[in-house]
């Protein structure tokens, strides 16, 4: 199996450097009609047009955070000219990212933007792609191992410490008792903000698992948490599909000066924001997840320049006064 | 009895307890109470036994059921439909777009979502007929394709995969699928309804039989002239168009859609219908107990935020609870039929 695997990979890496070549001949050979690929700028190393980065992420399409990052990965596209291949599972699992993995090393892009969401499985990926020479960048998640296993840089934010931030916050507005409602158990990150919290708020925190692919389950089950405890001041929900459930459920009765907070944009959301149904919500700007790795990968192709360090993309907190703005850009599906 | 495809036969008259006891879903009614009695000596103290709390196990069901009440029927006629909650999924994405993107008033967009459903449900039924292969497989395929169509166009047409339906202040249509008398929403009326008339359907009209019978032997059925593809092929669009009803509740009452609204309900559905003591194999079964069997699983799965207990276990307590459900209405079912 091993051997098989190698010799395919040696085989690829010929093609490549023979592609390479041809490329190179090909560039001497036509210099006149060349002007790069469609983006403007210096050629550099090598044309836009011929830059083709692959990302390879756990955020499925179904998933509204993850349309954001998909649509500022496919603005990045267009604005610079280049190829970009999405591939995520369609259901969470981490072979399949895996194998993704494989295949996009196996097809020598120009760059690789890949998400470490389970670092045992997918860091020996990272670090294989880099010892192809295959460029690197970490986003959404995998701060902590960027570095280590040779990539050029990372772009997201850290979930413990947004979830931090967002406890201190309510923290100050007197907040001693919270819910954490988590939509989808299981998800290390959603687990990291609601640790975060705990640690930020430095009061009782309770968590909830909800269901989040079903509302109305979800907004009975908040309702009856807020019912049976009134002592409750705070409530964060992890994202959306927690939040807009938890928004129904403090409609229809609750305590009246709980202070609610969310992770994660939606119009709902912003509405509640705009309203002062909600405190604020967390805003990790995913749109630059998806947009800035394809930029930065680009550049390092045709110019060989990068950050040196990573790019923190969140947390955002967005307050009432900034609401509007925002809506409409949600809307769009960009925030 | 009413329910032997050739009827007619004369039967021999038996008492109305042992009638009651033979009953398919005696053994759901009498799981309900075991599930109540349990939740009510549990979590009494932390308002199960208010109306709120009521209304909120309700509520759940309620939604369930009215998907699991076409689907006992098809599973009565020998059939599995995997696609409603992929159809949930898909109707309500079709109603939240042609409301906030097309800016179409919200009757438009709830009739192309039942249009849409019952061409799906047609689609299926008519595959299941024409290439002979178990339903099972077909909607399989169906609950692939449908939610992959779903978070395709959500995706094109507005980047989104999560939509909010904006202010549709659209009076009629709010009361009818999602208001409220008293502390109870209207879906447990329409969950009601779409019982009884189930029951009605199945129990007192000649379509009744003729689901019993394709359920039953369908080669048996089609000799003695029951037209067991028309019947099959409108069960399936029936469950589609139930599942474009739960949608068109969940839309409103939740003011948004969502493309992965609906996943695992196809499971939940053959779960009530089962507990409600349809077969499995077809043939067997009443819509009544369907509608038990969804209250068992609302009650089921609202209980445990009653009791406390720390919701890392709440899949347990699910899978458990059901369970013993089950467990228990064989033993009752059994008992009633020894008594025969």
């Amino acid at each position: 199996m091993a051997d098989r695997r190698f010799s395919r990979r040696d085989f690829l890496k010929a093609g490549g450097v023979g592609i390479a070549g041809a490329t190179l001949f090909g560039v001497a050979g036509c210099g006149e009609e060349q002007g790069g690929g469609q983006g403007g700028g210096p050629e550099g190393l090598m044309p836009r047009g011929d830059i083709r980065i692959v990302m390879v992420t756990h955020g499925t399409a179904a998933d509204p955070f993850w349309s954001v990052v998909k649509t500022g990965t496919d603005q990045a596209a267009s604005d610079m000219g280049v190829t970009v291949d999405y591939r995520a599972p369609e259901r969470f699992n981490v072979v399949d990212i895996q194998r993704n993995m494989d295949a996009a090393i196996a097809s020598q892009p120009s760059g690789i933007a890949m998400t470490i969401v389970d670092p045992d499985a997918l860091a020996g990926s990272a670090r294989e792609a880099a010892n192809e020479g295959i460029p690197v960048v970490v986003l959404n998640t995998g701060q902590p191992l960027w570095e280590e296993v040779g990539a050029i840089t990372y772009v997201g934010q850290t979930e413990f410490d947004a979830g931090l931030e967002a406890g201190k916050r309510m923290a100050e507005e007197g907040v001693q008792n919270a819910l954490c409602v988590n939509q989808e158990q299981g998800n290390v990150a959603l687990e990291e903000r609601c640790a975060g919290f705990t640690e930020g708020l430095g009061g009782n925190v309770r968590e909830l698992a909800v269901q989040g692919v079903d509302p109305t389950a979800a907004e009975n089950s908040i309702k009856t948490a807020l019912r049976n405890d009134p002592d409750l001041d705070g409530m964060l929900t992890l994202g959306p599909q927690g939040a807009l459930p938890a928004l129904q459920a403090l409609e229809s009765g609750g305590n009246e000066d709980l202070m609610f907070a969310t992770f994660d944009l939606a119009p709902q959301v912003l509405n509640a924001v705009r309203d002062g149904k909600i405190l604020f919500a967390i805003d990790q700007q995913q749109f630059l997840q998806g947009y800035l790795p394809v930029v930065f990968l680009t550049t390092y192709a045709q110019y060989g320049v990068t950050p040196v360090n990573e790019v923190a993309t969140g947390p955002r907190f967005v307050t009432q006064n900034e609401a509007e703005d925002v809506i409409e850009l949600t809307k769009q599906g960009v925030r | 009895m009413a329910q032997s495809a050739t009827g007619g036969k004369p039967v021999r008259d038996v008492g109305a307890l042992r009638r009651l006891l033979t009953r398919p879903e005696l053994a759901a009614v009498a799981g309900s109470i075991l599930v109540f009695a349990f939740f009510a000596v549990v979590a009494g103290d932390y308002g199960f036994l208010t109306t709120a709390g009521a209304a909120s196990y309700l509520e759940v069901a309620a939604q369930l059921g009215i998907v699991a009440v076409p689907v006992a029927l098809l599973m009565i006629a020998g059939e599995f439909d995997l696609s409603v909650g992929s159809m949930v999924g898909a109707a309500g994405m079709i109603i939240a777009i042609s409301v906030s993107e097309y800016g179409l008033p919200l009757l438009v967009g709830v009739l192309l979502a039942f249009a849409v459903a019952l061409v799906v449900g047609f689609l299926n039924g008519y595959l299941v007929i024409k290439t002979g292969l178990p339903s099972f497989i077909v909607t399989l395929g169906m609950l692939f394709a449908l939610r992959g169509l779903t978070i395709g166009f959500a995706r094109l047409l507005t980047g989104r995969t999560q939509i909010g339906l904006g202010d549709s202040g659209s009076g009629v249509m709010q009361t009818l699928f999602a208001g409220s008398i008293g502390d109870f929403p209207v879906s447990i009326i329409w969950w009601f309804a779409l019982a009884v008339l189930g029951t009605y359907v199945l129990q007192r009209t000649v379509f009744g039989n003729w689901i019993f019978g394709a359920g039953g032997d369908a080669n048996a059925a089609r000799n003695v002239g029951v037209p067991v593809s028309r019947v099959k092929i409108t069960l399936f669009m029936c469950t589609a168009a139930s599942a474009a009803l739960l949608a068109t509740i969940q839309v409103l009452d939740a003011g948004s859609a969502d493309v992965l609204r609906g996943t695992l309900l196809e499971l939940q559905a053959i779960a009530a219908a089962v507990i409600g003591g349809v077969l499995l194999t077809g043939g067997y079964g009443s819509v009544i107990g369907a509608l038990f069997g969804a209250l068992i699983f609302g009650m089921v799965q609202q209980g445990i935020f009653f009791t406390g207990v720390s919701t890392d276990w709440f899949q347990v307590f699910v899978g458990v609870m059901l369970l013993i459900a089950v467990m228990f209405n064989n033993v009752i079912r059994r008992r009633a039929a020894e008594a025969r």
